[in-house]
């Protein structure tokens, strides 16, 4: 006969030898050999998310609503088919970031934020209460029935039964017991609980066979298989409408199911537990994601027949389908199968609560609690020498608690819902983190402000849309919360929100938190900027197949080594901290010496061990703080940078440095083209010289040998002859004394004697000393207009003279000998003198103007006419001009004659420096 | 080598394929009171194409040579050799 303490005395047995496999499978692998390190066990430790919602409350969901229990499984086989690439992603970004938690993964991914792992931590733990709480219920009921047997009597409602005989107390104290036992044994800095795994994996197997037993006993024991059950259920009337969907609200729900289950099956803490952190080895991923799927279609197709077997067992709501399972086999009085299905239950629940609840504690632990006691500086916690006796009793203190609220929730909300029901207002919760995780590992733009808004927007939504309602129909916060909305404000009825009608509960719930959710997270993301860390993370994240270990970090230290190593025994012991250190000797081929300062590459490594401990924001606390913060202190970073962009600035100043240089070289290159072109006029020179030397001396030479040879000539012609020969004389040595002139002219050589004089004498004598020069040309009128007061200038009297001269005989060269005439007109101009010599010649074309002051360049074409004069008058004159400050040039047009005009800056507005008298400069010439 | 090139697209395609096969309006077909072998339709339908669909995975994957390292992306340099021998053979 199956007794209250019968049973209690199997459940407990049934216990002791999970905790019985649980340690064998951690003494295993201490001994470094896994028994959970193949993919059959992964798979299977996988099927916790069939929990007593699968076992007891697919059931009931079915003969509420046929097949739509389904979605919930087909969700995850869909996601699975992603899983090689998806799941396997979060694998992989895990391990490398020894990542611990759902909230650790978010933290990490923008940016290590404890506020972000805090939030979801607290989202996570009060969104599971009900699924934890749906567990005991599960449990305690099913004891319940059991207890009853053979009579199939119904519970009565947990709510009126004082606390102390209540069932599910009980329930949850050995449930929290459990979970302490298998998860919180020690702190492993890798947080594999391979024990637990195996139990888990163990479970799985007896939920299924219990299932299936109870499926089969059933369809072939109670009924003769599927086509005579279904054709009974047919035949009932009612039953049939159960063997489809029923129309558009029907859809709806299947819809939003699937999209429920397909996230739920990662972002569930205890899947992600499963999944992710007990994950080891990446390639088991590979037969998961069938084997998964396979072990839930197997648990499933049972469920309908079990459903119309109840129904058709047991009058119009006599029995509460949810006890189906167990009732159907007990009503037909088989003890054996009743108390197989009362331990898969037990299995399914207890697997559920145990992974939940560590997989919570862990978070509590590392995302909310330590963040928050680390920096409380009075508690001077970070100095404490061991620490891992804190962290134990943190987690154990969460799971128990954690568990007493489940059971709080269970008494609160009483019999008001289903088990599924209870369920999916988890399921709800948990789906607020797939915008962050997904986005976070495919979206590089996600902000940490995009994920705080979104997750507390979706989070607040879901209060408002399925606790608040579950709280007012268990009588707390009063039905016409549900019915009229807050108020009386019909638009904020929480299960019809602005009037969004039509949708279950949940449907409803999954629209309006994922519009806020991924609404708030896209929109903040796109407005708000990440900082650096944030950056970096997310790269590594998206990019976590790209690269080939997790990029090095931005840091100078002063710790030593021997710091890190302290700061990580104090955390996880000193026997794990020394394996640890001597592992990272191993692989990187290093001695670590305790008194050299860390560097980057064992910074990291013991952050990420600490991470796997106590999470990675907390982890970067700590490090930091051996540090002296000066590790990803942002201020550290911005200086770094600053340095970077000083470097900018320094190249650019090469850069302005090089193009000085080229336009030094163009300079140069500039100088060079003008040298060349000196050189060229110095040749040009030589020959042009050597030319006008040669013609005089040809004519001497050749009139002398005429002389010489006719000894008889006529003395008149001789004296012509001789004639010529003094004439060309006379002309070479004008010729010669010119070039002199220049020459050292232009080398700076010629003597100056400065002084003031009135200019008015030296160009009465100029014109004096030309008088002979007209004369002998023609009728060449010179006229003169020179005014009375004209300015004192420091000149060489002799050298201007020069000037003056070579002004009017190049006049008077080229004017007509019959109607020309010069006139030489000076005047005060400014404070400066002004002369001008002009005639009514030729006239010089106005592309000339400048080339005439060039030494032997005459006007016109000096190959074909006849050069009148040495070609160095006026390179002279402007030479003698330049010397007094002055300067010379030429107005003229071709027949309508010349105007040279020069002038000299008058002496007063110089500067009066000692300048010889007038009387010394004439005695040196 | 570091994404399994082939397998991820057909695991995506039976992804689409799931997608399909467990959404309306094509599970509206079968959405009938009808009883086919004795079992309701819909019941028959949804079971077979998930068994269908688990199988077309399981060959997707476990024909596949995805196996990656278990640590890194840098797989034993043999690895990826093997790979284009096969896909050449």
């Amino acid at each position: 006969m199956l007794t209250a303490p019968t049973i209690v005395i199997i459940a407990f047995l049934y216990l002791c030898l999970l905790f019985a496999i649980a340690y064998y499978g951690d003494k295993r692998a201490d001994r470094g050999r896994s028994i959970i390190g193949n993919p059959y066990i992964y798979a299977l430790s996988i099927g916790v998310y069939a929990t007593s919602w699968t076992f007891y409350g697919s059931v009931g969901r079915a003969a509420s609503s046929g097949v739509g229990f389904l979605p919930i499984y087909i969700g995850p086989t869909l996601t699975f088919i992603l899983g090689w690439y998806l799941i396997r992603k979060i694998i992989r970004i895990s391990k490398v970031n020894r990542i611990t938690s759902i909230a650790d993964f978010i933290a990490s991914r923008y940016g290590k934020s404890s506020n972000l792992g805090g939030l979801v931590t607290i989202i996570a733990v009060v969104g599971i209460l009900p699924y934890i709480s749906l567990q005991l219920k599960a449990i305690s009921m099913s004891f319940s029935v059991l207890v009853g047997y053979p009579e199939i009597v119904m519970p009565a409602q947990s709510g009126s039964t004082p606390i102390l005989q209540d069932t599910a107390l009980y329930v949850a104290l050995i449930m929290a017991a459990f979970a302490i036992l298998f998860g919180t044994r020690h702190i492993d800095a890798s947080e594999h609980h391979e024990g637990m795994v195996a139990a888990i994996a163990f479970e799985s197997v007896v939920k299924l066979l219990a299932f299936l037993a109870v499926g089969v006993f059933v369809t072939y024991g109670v009924y003769q298989g599927f086509g005579d059950l279904f054709s009974r259920a047919a035949s009932s009337g009612d039953l049939a409408k159960l063997f489809t969907i029923d129309g558009t609200s029907g859809y709806t729900s299947w819809i939003s199911l699937t999209v429920l289950a397909m996230l739920a099956i990662f972002v569930l803490p205890r899947q992600f537990q499963v999944l992710v952190v007990e994950n080891v080895d990446e390639r088991h991923v590979k037969k998961a994601v069938w084997l998964f799927p396979l072990y839930l279609l197997l648990i499933n197709i049972f469920v309908l027949p079990i459903a119309f077997g109840g129904l058709l067992h047991f009058s119009q709501g006599s029995v509460d389908a949810d006890t189906f399972v167990l009732a159907v086999p007990m009503a037909e009085r088989q003890q054996t199968i009743a108390l197989l299905a009362f331990i898969g239950g037990l299995s399914a629940a207890t697997g559920m609560i145990i992974v939940e609840t560590v997989a919570l504690s862990t978070m509590v632990c590392n995302d909310l609690v330590m963040p928050t006691l680390l920096r409380v500086g009075r508690l001077h916690l970070s100095e404490r020498r061991d620490l891992t006796g804190v962290l134990l009793a943190i987690r154990r203190g969460a799971i128990v608690v954690i568990v007493l609220l489940g059971y709080a929730y269970v008494r609160l909300i009483g019999e008001t819902y289903a088990l599924v029901t209870i369920g999916l207002v988890s399921f709800v919760a948990a789906a607020q983190f797939a915008p962050a995780i997904v986005g976070g590992i495919l979206w590089t733009g996600a902000t940490k402000a995009g994920a705080l808004a979104g997750l507390t927007g979706g989070f607040l939504v879901w209060i408002y849309t399925l606790l608040l309602p579950s709280f007012a129909r268990s009588g707390w916060i009063g039905e016409s919360f549900v019915n009229d909305g807050p108020f009386g404000f019909a638009l904020l009825r929480p299960y019809e929100l602005f009037g969004l009608s039509g949708l279950d509960s949940i449907a409803h719930a999954l629209f309006w938190t994922m519009v806020v959710n991924v609404g708030l997270y896209v929109a903040v993301s796109l407005v708000t900027s990440q900082t650096i860390i944030e950056r970096s993370q997310a790269n590594q994240f998206v990019d976590i197949f790209g690269r080939g270990a997790p990029g090095g970090r931005i840091w100078r230290g002063r710790a030593t080594i021997g710091d890190l190593r302290l700061l990580l025994a104090r955390f996880i012991g000193e026997p794990l901290a020394e394996a640890a250190f001597h592992r990272f000797t191993r692989e990187r081929g290093r001695r670590l010496d305790d008194a050299s300062p860390a560097d980057a590459d064992i910074v990291s490594y013991v952050e990420r061990q600490l991470a796997g401990a106590i999470g990675a924001s907390s982890a970067r606390i700590m490090v930091a703080s051996v540090l002296r913060e000066e590790m990803h202190d942002i201020d550290e970073v911005m200086q770094i940078l600053d340095e970077a962009s000083e470097l900018i600035v320094y190249s650019r100043r090469l850069e302005e440095k090089s193009k000085e240089l080229e336009a030094a070289t163009n300079e140069l290159r500039a100088a060079n083209e003008r040298l060349k072109e000196l050189d060229k006029l110095k040749d040009d020179f030589v020959t042009t010289v050597s030319h006008e030397l040669r013609t005089p001396l040809t004519s001497i030479r050749s009139v002398s040998e005429i002389v010489h040879d006719y000894p008889d000539l006529p003395i008149e012609e001789r004296r012509e002859f001789l004639q010529i020969i003094v004439q060309e004389s006379e002309r070479l040595t004008r010729l010669l004394t010119d070039i002199l002139d220049l020459a050292k002219m232009e080398a700076g050589k010629i003597e100056w004697h400065m002084a003031d004089i009135a200019p008015r004498a030296v160009i009465e004598q100029a014109l004096a000393a030309t008088k002979g020069f007209v004369r002998k040309h023609g009728k060449v009128q010179v006229e003169t207009a020179l005014e009375d007061d004209l300015p004192v200038v420091r000149v060489d009297p002799d050298r201007l003279m020069q000037v003056v001269v070579n002004l009017i005989s190049n006049a008077v060269k080229f004017s007509d000998k019959e109607t020309g005439w010069v006139r030489l007109e000076a005047r005060r101009e400014d404070s400066a003198l002004r002369v001008n010599v002009r005639d009514n010649g030729i006239g010089i074309d106005e592309k000339d103007h400048n080339r005439i002051f060039e030494r032997f360049q005459q006007a016109g074409n000096t190959l074909t006419e006849k050069p009148a004069g040495t070609g160095l008058g006026l390179p002279i004159s402007r030479e003698i001009l330049r010397h007094f400050d002055g300067e010379i040039w030429v107005e003229s047009e071709i027949g309508k004659g010349a105007t040279f005009s020069f002038r000299i800056p008058a002496a007063d507005t110089r500067d009066a420096v000692a300048a010889p008298t007038g009387a010394s400069a004439l005695e040196a010439v | 080598m570091s994404r399994p090139g082939l397998t991820h697209e057909r695991l995506v395609a039976l992804f689409a394929l799931g997608v399909f096969l467990f959404t309306p309006p094509f599970l509206g077909i079968f959405n009938t009171p009808d009883r086919i072998l004795g079992l309701p339709s819909l019941y028959l339908y949804l079971f077979a194409a998930w068994t269908l669909l688990i199988v077309l995975v399981t060959l997707a994957i476990e024909s596949s040579d995805a196996d990656e390292g278990p640590e890194t992306t840098e797989a034993p340099a043999g690895g990826s050799e093997v790979t284009s021998d096969r896909m050449g053979a």
